[in-house]
Protein backbone atom coordinates (compact mmCIF):
# COMPACT_ATOMS: atom_id res chain seq x y z
CA UNK A 1 0.00 0.00 0.00
CA UNK A 2 1.23 3.39 -0.91
CA UNK A 3 2.26 5.96 1.26
CA UNK A 4 -0.57 8.13 0.36
CA UNK A 5 -3.64 5.58 0.65
CA UNK A 6 -1.90 5.21 4.40
CA UNK A 7 -2.28 8.32 5.20
CA UNK A 8 -5.94 8.48 3.37
CA UNK A 9 -6.81 5.60 5.55
CA UNK A 10 -5.76 7.31 9.25
CA UNK A 11 -7.87 10.25 8.25
CA UNK A 12 -10.59 7.77 9.01
CA UNK A 13 -9.58 7.29 12.16
CA UNK A 14 -10.16 10.96 12.79
CA UNK A 15 -13.48 12.53 13.98
CA UNK A 16 -12.80 15.87 13.47
CA UNK A 17 -16.01 16.87 15.25
CA UNK A 18 -14.79 14.89 18.09
CA UNK A 19 -11.55 16.52 17.75
CA UNK A 20 -12.25 20.06 17.74
CA UNK A 21 -14.87 19.51 20.64
CA UNK A 22 -11.94 18.25 22.60
CA UNK A 23 -9.53 20.50 21.42
CA UNK A 24 -12.20 23.56 22.58
CA UNK A 25 -13.13 21.93 26.12
CA UNK A 26 -9.22 21.67 26.66
CA UNK A 27 -8.45 25.26 25.88
CA UNK A 28 -11.42 25.99 28.17
CA UNK A 29 -10.07 24.24 30.89
CA UNK A 30 -6.61 25.11 30.32
CA UNK A 31 -7.37 29.13 30.91
CA UNK A 32 -7.41 27.90 34.65
CA UNK A 33 -3.89 27.17 34.66
CA UNK A 34 -2.10 28.97 36.57
CA UNK A 35 1.50 27.65 35.30
CA UNK A 36 2.42 26.48 31.59
CA UNK A 37 1.62 22.45 30.95
CA UNK A 38 4.33 20.60 29.81
CA UNK A 39 3.13 17.89 28.91
CA UNK A 40 5.59 14.59 28.21
CA UNK A 41 4.51 11.79 25.88
CA UNK A 42 6.96 8.64 26.72
CA UNK A 43 5.67 6.97 23.70
CA UNK A 44 6.74 7.24 20.15
CA UNK A 45 3.47 5.95 19.13
CA UNK A 46 1.83 9.41 20.41
CA UNK A 47 4.93 11.49 18.95
CA UNK A 48 3.36 10.28 15.96
CA UNK A 49 -0.42 10.83 16.64
CA UNK A 50 0.35 14.06 17.88
CA UNK A 51 2.39 15.59 14.91
CA UNK A 52 0.02 13.35 12.37
CA UNK A 53 -3.09 15.29 13.61
CA UNK A 54 -1.27 18.73 14.35
CA UNK A 55 -2.30 18.96 17.98
CA UNK A 56 0.03 21.19 19.39
CA UNK A 57 -1.51 23.28 16.21
CA UNK A 58 -5.31 22.75 17.83
CA UNK A 59 -4.41 23.39 21.41
CA UNK A 60 -3.45 26.49 23.47
CA UNK A 61 0.12 27.85 23.99
CA UNK A 62 -0.08 26.89 27.09
CA UNK A 63 0.27 23.27 26.54
CA UNK A 64 3.60 22.05 24.84
CA UNK A 65 4.70 18.29 24.20
CA UNK A 66 7.75 17.24 25.25
CA UNK A 67 8.79 13.78 23.13
CA UNK A 68 10.08 11.04 25.41
CA UNK A 69 12.27 8.61 25.14
CA UNK A 70 9.57 5.53 24.22
CA UNK A 71 10.66 4.31 21.25
CA UNK A 72 13.24 0.98 21.93
CA UNK A 73 14.89 1.72 18.17
CA UNK A 74 15.89 4.83 19.57
CA UNK A 75 17.11 4.83 22.96
CA UNK A 76 19.41 1.46 21.90
CA UNK A 77 23.25 2.90 22.11
CA UNK A 78 25.75 2.37 19.15
CA UNK A 79 27.98 -0.56 21.14
CA UNK A 80 24.39 -2.66 21.04
CA UNK A 81 24.00 -2.26 17.65
CA UNK A 82 27.57 -3.22 17.09
CA UNK A 83 27.23 -6.08 19.19
CA UNK A 84 24.30 -7.44 16.77
CA UNK A 85 26.57 -6.70 14.27
CA UNK A 86 29.23 -8.65 15.62
CA UNK A 87 27.62 -11.26 16.37
CA UNK A 88 25.81 -11.47 12.77
CA UNK A 89 29.42 -11.91 11.48
CA UNK A 90 30.41 -15.10 13.92
CA UNK A 91 30.93 -18.53 11.66
CA UNK A 92 27.55 -20.43 10.75
CA UNK A 93 25.28 -17.65 12.53
CA UNK A 94 22.06 -16.53 11.80
CA UNK A 95 20.94 -12.86 13.85
CA UNK A 96 17.41 -12.30 13.95
CA UNK A 97 15.59 -9.29 15.10
CA UNK A 98 12.17 -7.37 14.76
CA UNK A 99 11.90 -4.34 12.32
CA UNK A 100 13.59 -1.13 12.42
CA UNK A 101 16.43 -2.27 14.53
CA UNK A 102 17.95 -3.66 11.16
CA UNK A 103 18.19 -0.34 9.90
CA UNK A 104 19.74 2.02 12.87
CA UNK A 105 23.57 3.05 12.54
CA UNK A 106 25.98 1.49 14.77
CA UNK A 107 29.63 2.63 15.17
CA UNK A 108 30.02 1.30 11.31
CA UNK A 109 27.43 0.22 9.37
CA UNK A 110 24.13 -1.32 10.08
CA UNK A 111 22.47 -4.66 10.40
CA UNK A 112 21.07 -3.68 6.39
CA UNK A 113 24.20 -2.94 5.09
CA UNK A 114 25.88 -6.30 6.33
CA UNK A 115 22.82 -7.99 5.38
CA UNK A 116 23.38 -6.37 1.63
CA UNK A 117 27.04 -7.62 2.38
CA UNK A 118 26.20 -11.69 2.86
CA UNK A 119 25.47 -12.14 6.51
CA UNK A 120 22.75 -13.95 7.21
CA UNK A 121 20.25 -11.55 9.48
CA UNK A 122 16.72 -11.90 9.33
CA UNK A 123 14.22 -9.46 10.26
CA UNK A 124 11.16 -11.17 12.36
CA UNK A 125 7.62 -10.56 12.14
CA UNK A 126 7.31 -12.69 15.61
CA UNK A 127 9.59 -13.85 17.89
CA UNK A 128 7.66 -17.28 17.69
CA UNK A 129 9.70 -17.19 14.22
CA UNK A 130 13.37 -17.39 16.18
CA UNK A 131 12.09 -20.85 17.14
CA UNK A 132 11.16 -22.01 13.81
CA UNK A 133 13.89 -20.81 12.41
CA UNK A 134 16.25 -22.58 14.48
CA UNK A 135 14.67 -25.65 14.07
CA UNK A 136 15.16 -25.25 10.57
CA UNK A 137 18.68 -24.79 10.80
CA UNK A 138 19.95 -27.15 13.24
CA UNK A 139 23.55 -26.85 12.42
CA UNK A 140 23.51 -22.94 13.09
CA UNK A 141 23.75 -20.73 15.85
CA UNK A 142 20.49 -18.45 15.88
CA UNK A 143 21.21 -15.55 17.73
CA UNK A 144 17.58 -13.33 18.75
CA UNK A 145 18.78 -9.74 19.01
CA UNK A 146 15.72 -9.02 21.45
CA UNK A 147 14.45 -5.28 21.86
CA UNK A 148 11.57 -3.61 23.22
CA UNK A 149 9.40 -2.21 26.31
CA UNK A 150 7.49 -4.03 28.48
CA UNK A 151 5.22 -4.39 26.04
CA UNK A 152 7.44 -6.85 24.05
CA UNK A 153 9.58 -8.95 26.62
CA UNK A 154 6.88 -11.41 27.45
CA UNK A 155 6.80 -12.43 23.84
CA UNK A 156 10.32 -12.82 24.00
CA UNK A 157 10.44 -14.55 27.51
CA UNK A 158 7.36 -17.04 25.44
CA UNK A 159 10.37 -18.11 23.37
CA UNK A 160 13.19 -18.35 25.55
CA UNK A 161 10.92 -20.81 27.50
CA UNK A 162 10.23 -22.86 24.66
CA UNK A 163 13.87 -22.62 24.33
CA UNK A 164 14.14 -24.22 27.57
CA UNK A 165 11.38 -26.77 27.72
CA UNK A 166 11.89 -27.85 23.97
CA UNK A 167 15.99 -28.45 24.75
CA UNK A 168 16.80 -26.80 21.79
CA UNK A 169 20.86 -26.33 21.92
CA UNK A 170 21.21 -23.53 18.74
CA UNK A 171 18.85 -20.40 19.35
CA UNK A 172 20.59 -17.96 22.29
CA UNK A 173 19.31 -14.12 23.07
CA UNK A 174 20.75 -11.13 23.16
CA UNK A 175 18.19 -9.76 25.27
CA UNK A 176 18.09 -5.81 25.34
CA UNK A 177 14.64 -5.01 27.32
CA UNK A 178 14.44 -2.05 28.81
CA UNK A 179 11.90 -0.54 30.62
CA UNK A 180 9.42 2.63 31.09
CA UNK A 181 9.53 3.62 35.03
CA UNK A 182 13.26 4.04 35.39
CA UNK A 183 13.57 6.33 31.90
CA UNK A 184 10.84 8.28 33.35
CA UNK A 185 12.09 8.55 36.60
CA UNK A 186 15.66 9.53 35.25
CA UNK A 187 14.05 12.70 33.47
CA UNK A 188 12.69 13.76 36.34
CA UNK A 189 15.30 12.75 38.23
CA UNK A 190 17.37 15.29 36.45
CA UNK A 191 14.75 17.87 36.30
CA UNK A 192 15.93 19.87 32.85
CA UNK A 193 13.11 19.46 30.55
CA UNK A 194 10.77 20.96 33.33
CA UNK A 195 8.07 18.34 32.93
CA UNK A 196 4.69 18.51 34.63
CA UNK A 197 2.64 15.96 33.47
CA UNK A 198 3.06 12.60 31.33
CA UNK A 199 0.91 10.61 28.84
CA UNK A 200 1.60 7.21 29.21
CA UNK A 201 1.13 4.01 26.10
CA UNK A 202 -1.56 2.28 27.03
CA UNK A 203 0.13 -1.24 25.32
CA UNK A 204 3.03 -1.28 28.13
CA UNK A 205 0.46 -1.02 30.55
CA UNK A 206 -1.43 -3.75 29.05
CA UNK A 207 1.22 -6.22 29.77
CA UNK A 208 2.77 -4.37 33.07
CA UNK A 209 -0.35 -2.88 34.28
CA UNK A 210 -0.80 1.25 34.85
CA UNK A 211 0.73 0.53 38.29
CA UNK A 212 4.30 1.27 37.05
CA UNK A 213 3.42 4.46 37.38
CA UNK A 214 2.45 4.75 40.49
CA UNK A 215 5.78 6.22 42.13
CA UNK A 216 6.15 9.07 39.65
CA UNK A 217 2.75 11.22 40.97
CA UNK A 218 4.28 10.24 44.54
CA UNK A 219 7.78 11.71 44.16
CA UNK A 220 7.29 14.54 41.82
CA UNK A 221 3.65 15.46 42.25
CA UNK A 222 3.27 14.88 38.28
CA UNK A 223 -0.30 13.53 37.18
CA UNK A 224 0.47 10.16 34.47
CA UNK A 225 -2.90 9.95 32.58
CA UNK A 226 -2.22 6.17 30.54
CA UNK A 227 -3.98 6.51 27.05
CA UNK A 228 -4.58 5.38 23.86
CA UNK A 229 -3.33 6.18 20.39
CA UNK A 230 -6.21 7.53 18.37
CA UNK A 231 -6.04 11.02 18.24
CA UNK A 232 -9.28 11.25 20.38
CA UNK A 233 -8.04 8.90 23.18
CA UNK A 234 -4.88 11.13 23.30
CA UNK A 235 -6.90 14.88 23.70
CA UNK A 236 -8.78 12.94 25.95
CA UNK A 237 -5.72 11.90 28.24
CA UNK A 238 -4.63 15.81 27.50
CA UNK A 239 -7.68 17.14 29.27
CA UNK A 240 -7.57 14.53 31.93
CA UNK A 241 -4.04 16.01 33.14
CA UNK A 242 -5.22 19.74 32.50
CA UNK A 243 -7.83 18.88 35.08
CA UNK A 244 -5.75 17.29 37.58
CA UNK A 245 -3.31 20.46 37.39
CA UNK A 246 -6.07 22.91 37.67
CA UNK A 247 -7.60 20.75 40.56
CA UNK A 248 -4.16 20.60 41.89
CA UNK A 249 -3.94 16.61 41.91
CA UNK A 250 -1.54 14.74 40.95
CA UNK A 251 -2.71 11.06 40.39
CA UNK A 252 -2.02 8.00 38.17
CA UNK A 253 -5.54 7.78 36.17
CA UNK A 254 -6.11 5.58 33.15
CA UNK A 255 -7.84 7.12 29.85
CA UNK A 256 -7.43 3.80 28.29
CA UNK A 257 -9.75 1.77 30.23
CA UNK A 258 -11.04 -0.18 27.25
CA UNK A 259 -8.00 -2.63 27.96
CA UNK A 260 -5.86 -1.10 30.30
CA UNK A 261 -5.94 -2.06 34.06
CA UNK A 262 -3.93 -1.47 37.19
CA UNK A 263 -2.73 -4.75 37.40
CA UNK A 264 -2.17 -5.75 33.56
CA UNK A 265 -1.37 -9.08 32.43
CA UNK A 266 0.00 -10.94 35.03
CA UNK A 267 0.68 -14.18 33.81
CA UNK A 268 2.84 -12.02 31.32
CA UNK A 269 4.47 -10.54 34.33
CA UNK A 270 5.62 -13.89 35.83
CA UNK A 271 6.86 -15.08 32.62
CA UNK A 272 8.98 -12.27 32.61
CA UNK A 273 10.15 -13.27 36.21
CA UNK A 274 10.62 -16.37 35.03
CA UNK A 275 13.36 -15.63 33.05
CA UNK A 276 14.49 -12.52 33.03
CA UNK A 277 15.79 -9.97 35.90
CA UNK A 278 16.90 -6.24 36.54
CA UNK A 279 20.64 -5.21 35.00
CA UNK A 280 22.43 -3.37 37.63
CA UNK A 281 23.19 -1.18 34.31
CA UNK A 282 21.88 0.11 30.98
CA UNK A 283 23.19 3.14 28.93
CA UNK A 284 20.48 4.78 27.14
CA UNK A 285 21.32 6.66 23.82
CA UNK A 286 21.39 9.92 24.66
CA UNK A 287 20.20 9.55 28.17
CA UNK A 288 23.47 8.26 29.61
CA UNK A 289 23.57 5.49 31.92
CA UNK A 290 20.56 4.10 34.22
CA UNK A 291 20.43 1.57 36.91
CA UNK A 292 18.18 -1.46 37.09
CA UNK A 293 16.64 -0.26 33.88
CA UNK A 294 16.67 -2.67 31.32
CA UNK A 295 16.70 -6.98 31.69
CA UNK A 296 18.92 -9.34 31.74
CA UNK A 297 18.81 -13.39 31.63
CA UNK A 298 18.79 -15.11 35.34
CA UNK A 299 21.67 -16.70 35.97
CA UNK A 300 20.31 -20.31 35.82
CA UNK A 301 19.78 -19.25 31.97
CA UNK A 302 23.21 -18.29 31.35
CA UNK A 303 23.63 -21.27 28.47
CA UNK A 304 21.03 -19.31 26.28
CA UNK A 305 22.72 -15.66 26.87
CA UNK A 306 24.73 -14.40 23.80
CA UNK A 307 26.47 -11.66 25.83
CA UNK A 308 27.99 -14.07 27.95
CA UNK A 309 28.50 -16.99 25.49
CA UNK A 310 30.14 -14.62 22.66
CA UNK A 311 31.53 -12.12 25.30
CA UNK A 312 34.71 -12.60 23.66
CA UNK A 313 33.43 -11.18 19.97
CA UNK A 314 31.76 -8.07 21.50
CA UNK A 315 33.01 -4.88 21.56
CA UNK A 316 32.74 -2.72 25.05
CA UNK A 317 33.42 0.65 24.51
CA UNK A 318 30.48 3.05 25.29
CA UNK A 319 30.31 5.27 21.79
CA UNK A 320 28.45 8.13 21.28
CA UNK A 321 26.55 9.22 18.23
CA UNK A 322 27.58 11.20 15.11
CA UNK A 323 28.45 14.58 16.48
CA UNK A 324 25.88 16.58 14.67
CA UNK A 325 23.11 14.35 15.93
CA UNK A 326 20.90 15.69 19.35
CA UNK A 327 18.77 12.40 19.22
CA UNK A 328 20.14 12.06 22.94
CA UNK A 329 18.94 15.73 23.58
CA UNK A 330 16.23 14.99 22.16
CA UNK A 331 15.08 12.09 23.94
CA UNK A 332 15.46 14.02 27.11
CA UNK A 333 12.84 16.77 26.58
CA UNK A 334 15.69 19.36 25.90
CA UNK A 335 15.13 19.94 22.17
CA UNK A 336 13.32 19.31 19.43
CA UNK A 337 14.40 17.94 16.05
CA UNK A 338 14.52 21.40 14.01
CA UNK A 339 16.96 22.39 16.33
CA UNK A 340 19.26 19.76 14.53
CA UNK A 341 21.67 21.57 12.07
CA UNK A 342 21.41 18.36 9.80
CA UNK A 343 17.81 17.87 10.55
CA UNK A 344 16.01 17.37 7.06
CA UNK A 345 18.94 17.77 5.45
CA UNK A 346 21.78 15.38 5.29
CA UNK A 347 19.54 13.45 7.86
CA UNK A 348 16.26 11.97 6.18
CA UNK A 349 14.39 9.13 6.49
CA UNK A 350 16.18 7.77 3.59
CA UNK A 351 19.80 8.73 5.21
CA UNK A 352 19.75 8.96 8.50
CA UNK A 353 22.02 9.58 11.10
CA UNK A 354 21.05 9.08 14.15
CA UNK A 355 18.11 6.66 15.31
CA UNK A 356 15.34 9.31 16.25
CA UNK A 357 15.08 9.69 12.15
CA UNK A 358 15.21 5.43 11.52
CA UNK A 359 12.26 4.61 13.53
CA UNK A 360 8.88 5.89 12.25
CA UNK A 361 8.21 6.05 15.90
CA UNK A 362 11.31 8.56 16.39
CA UNK A 363 10.48 12.17 17.01
CA UNK A 364 12.86 13.16 14.23
CA UNK A 365 11.06 10.70 11.77
CA UNK A 366 7.77 11.91 12.73
CA UNK A 367 9.04 15.61 12.24
CA UNK A 368 10.03 15.11 8.79
CA UNK A 369 6.59 12.96 7.68
CA UNK A 370 4.29 15.57 8.83
CA UNK A 371 6.04 18.65 8.95
CA UNK A 372 6.51 18.71 5.37
CA UNK A 373 9.98 19.41 5.54
CA UNK B 1 1.45 2.19 14.89
CA UNK B 2 -0.60 0.78 17.57
CA UNK B 3 -4.33 1.00 16.11
CA UNK B 4 -5.39 -2.11 18.34
CA UNK B 5 -7.94 -3.38 16.31
CA UNK B 6 -9.45 -6.15 17.67
CA UNK B 7 -9.10 -9.74 16.46
CA UNK B 8 -11.99 -12.53 17.22
CA UNK B 9 -10.50 -15.80 17.82
CA UNK B 10 -12.06 -18.78 15.26
CA UNK B 11 -10.41 -21.64 16.84
CA UNK B 12 -8.19 -22.79 19.60
CA UNK B 13 -5.41 -25.26 18.91
CA UNK B 14 -4.83 -26.84 22.40
CA UNK B 15 -2.01 -28.79 21.51
CA UNK B 16 0.03 -25.90 19.93
CA UNK B 17 -1.22 -23.58 22.50
CA UNK B 18 -2.33 -20.93 19.44
CA UNK B 19 -5.47 -19.51 18.57
CA UNK B 20 -6.58 -19.08 14.39
CA UNK B 21 -7.68 -15.35 15.04
CA UNK B 22 -9.85 -12.91 12.48
CA UNK B 23 -8.62 -9.86 11.94
CA UNK B 24 -11.20 -7.67 10.07
CA UNK B 25 -11.24 -10.44 7.60
CA UNK B 26 -7.69 -11.47 7.82
CA UNK B 27 -7.05 -15.13 9.31
CA UNK B 28 -3.60 -15.19 11.66
CA UNK B 29 -2.22 -17.21 14.03
CA UNK B 30 -1.37 -16.12 17.75
CA UNK B 31 0.56 -17.53 20.60
CA UNK B 32 -1.35 -18.52 23.62
CA UNK B 33 1.17 -18.40 26.36
CA UNK B 34 0.20 -15.11 27.63
CA UNK B 35 -2.99 -15.73 28.72
CA UNK B 36 -4.55 -18.15 31.44
CA UNK B 37 -5.44 -21.01 30.33
CA UNK B 38 -8.82 -21.59 29.89
CA UNK B 39 -9.52 -17.93 29.89
CA UNK B 40 -9.83 -17.22 26.00
CA UNK B 41 -12.46 -19.22 24.30
CA UNK B 42 -13.80 -19.40 20.35
CA UNK B 43 -15.79 -16.31 19.88
CA UNK B 44 -13.75 -14.02 22.25
CA UNK B 45 -12.48 -10.70 21.26
CA UNK B 46 -8.52 -10.00 22.07
CA UNK B 47 -5.81 -8.26 20.97
CA UNK B 48 -2.68 -9.22 19.51
CA UNK B 49 0.52 -8.17 19.74
CA UNK B 50 3.78 -9.63 17.39
CA UNK B 51 2.05 -12.81 17.05
CA UNK B 52 0.49 -13.52 20.43
CA UNK B 53 -2.39 -12.78 22.02
CA UNK B 54 -2.14 -9.84 24.91
CA UNK B 55 -5.18 -9.98 26.31
CA UNK B 56 -9.27 -10.49 25.92
CA UNK B 57 -11.32 -7.53 25.61
CA UNK B 58 -14.94 -6.80 26.73
CA UNK B 59 -17.25 -7.63 23.28
CA UNK B 60 -19.15 -4.34 23.43
CA UNK B 61 -15.96 -2.08 23.48
CA UNK B 62 -14.42 -4.58 20.91
CA UNK B 63 -16.90 -4.11 18.56
CA UNK B 64 -17.04 -0.45 19.09
CA UNK B 65 -13.73 -0.03 17.88
CA UNK B 66 -14.73 -2.49 15.27
CA UNK B 67 -17.45 -0.14 13.87
CA UNK B 68 -15.07 2.60 13.18
CA UNK B 69 -12.50 0.47 11.65
CA UNK B 70 -14.82 -1.44 9.31
CA UNK B 71 -16.09 1.86 7.65
CA UNK B 72 -12.43 2.53 6.62
CA UNK B 73 -12.15 -0.98 5.88
CA UNK B 74 -15.10 -0.97 3.32
CA UNK B 75 -13.46 1.12 0.83
CA UNK B 76 -10.19 -1.12 0.99
CA UNK B 77 -9.93 -4.40 -1.57
CA UNK B 78 -8.02 -7.40 0.02
CA UNK B 79 -4.07 -6.82 -0.03
CA UNK B 80 -5.23 -3.40 1.58
CA UNK B 81 -6.64 -4.77 4.41
CA UNK B 82 -4.34 -7.40 4.77
CA UNK B 83 -1.70 -4.68 4.51
CA UNK B 84 -3.43 -2.72 7.14
CA UNK B 85 -3.77 -5.59 10.00
CA UNK B 86 -0.21 -6.27 9.58
CA UNK B 87 0.67 -2.44 10.27
CA UNK B 88 -0.77 -2.62 12.99
CA UNK B 89 0.52 -5.71 14.54
CA UNK B 90 3.76 -4.38 12.94
CA UNK B 91 3.79 -1.47 15.55
CA UNK B 92 5.66 -4.25 17.57
CA UNK B 93 8.26 -4.88 15.13
CA UNK B 94 9.43 -1.93 16.63
CA UNK B 95 9.35 -3.54 19.55
CA UNK B 96 7.81 -1.52 22.28
S1 LIG C 1 17.76 15.05 12.63
FE1 LIG C 1 19.08 13.25 12.49
S2 LIG C 1 21.07 13.94 13.21
FE2 LIG C 1 19.55 15.45 13.89
S3 LIG C 1 18.95 14.77 15.95
FE3 LIG C 1 17.50 13.86 14.52
S4 LIG C 1 18.36 11.86 14.06
FE4 LIG C 1 20.01 13.06 14.98
S1 LIG D 1 5.52 -0.15 19.25
FE1 LIG D 1 3.53 0.73 19.87
S2 LIG D 1 3.71 0.96 22.08
FE2 LIG D 1 5.77 0.68 21.25
S3 LIG D 1 6.65 2.68 20.85
FE3 LIG D 1 5.66 2.00 19.00
S4 LIG D 1 3.58 2.79 19.12
FE4 LIG D 1 4.43 2.86 21.19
Amino acid sequence: MSELQLKDLYDGFRNPDTIRSLAKQIAREAEKLEAPLRIMEVCGGHTHTIMKYGLPQLLPDSISFIHGPGCPVCIMPKERIDHAIALAKMENTILVTLGDMIRVPGSKTSLAQERAAGYDIRPLYTPADALKIAKENPDKKVIFFAIGFETTTPMTTAVIKATVEQKIKNLFFHINHVLVPPAVDAIMADGKARINAFIGPSHVSVIAGAKIYQPIPLAYRTPVVVSGFEPVDVLQGILMTVRQQVQNRAELEIEYTRSVTMEGNTKAQKLIETYLQPRPHFRWRGIGDIERSALELRPEFAYLDAEKLFGDVLPNEPIDDHKLCICGTILKGLAKPMDCKVFGKACTPNTPLGSCMVSSEGACNAYYRYQGV
Amino acid sequence: MCLSIPSKVVKIDKENNTAVVDTMGVTRKAGLELIEEGTVEVGDYVLIHIGFVMNKIDEEDALESLKVYNEILEKMDEQERENLVLEDDNCGTRGS
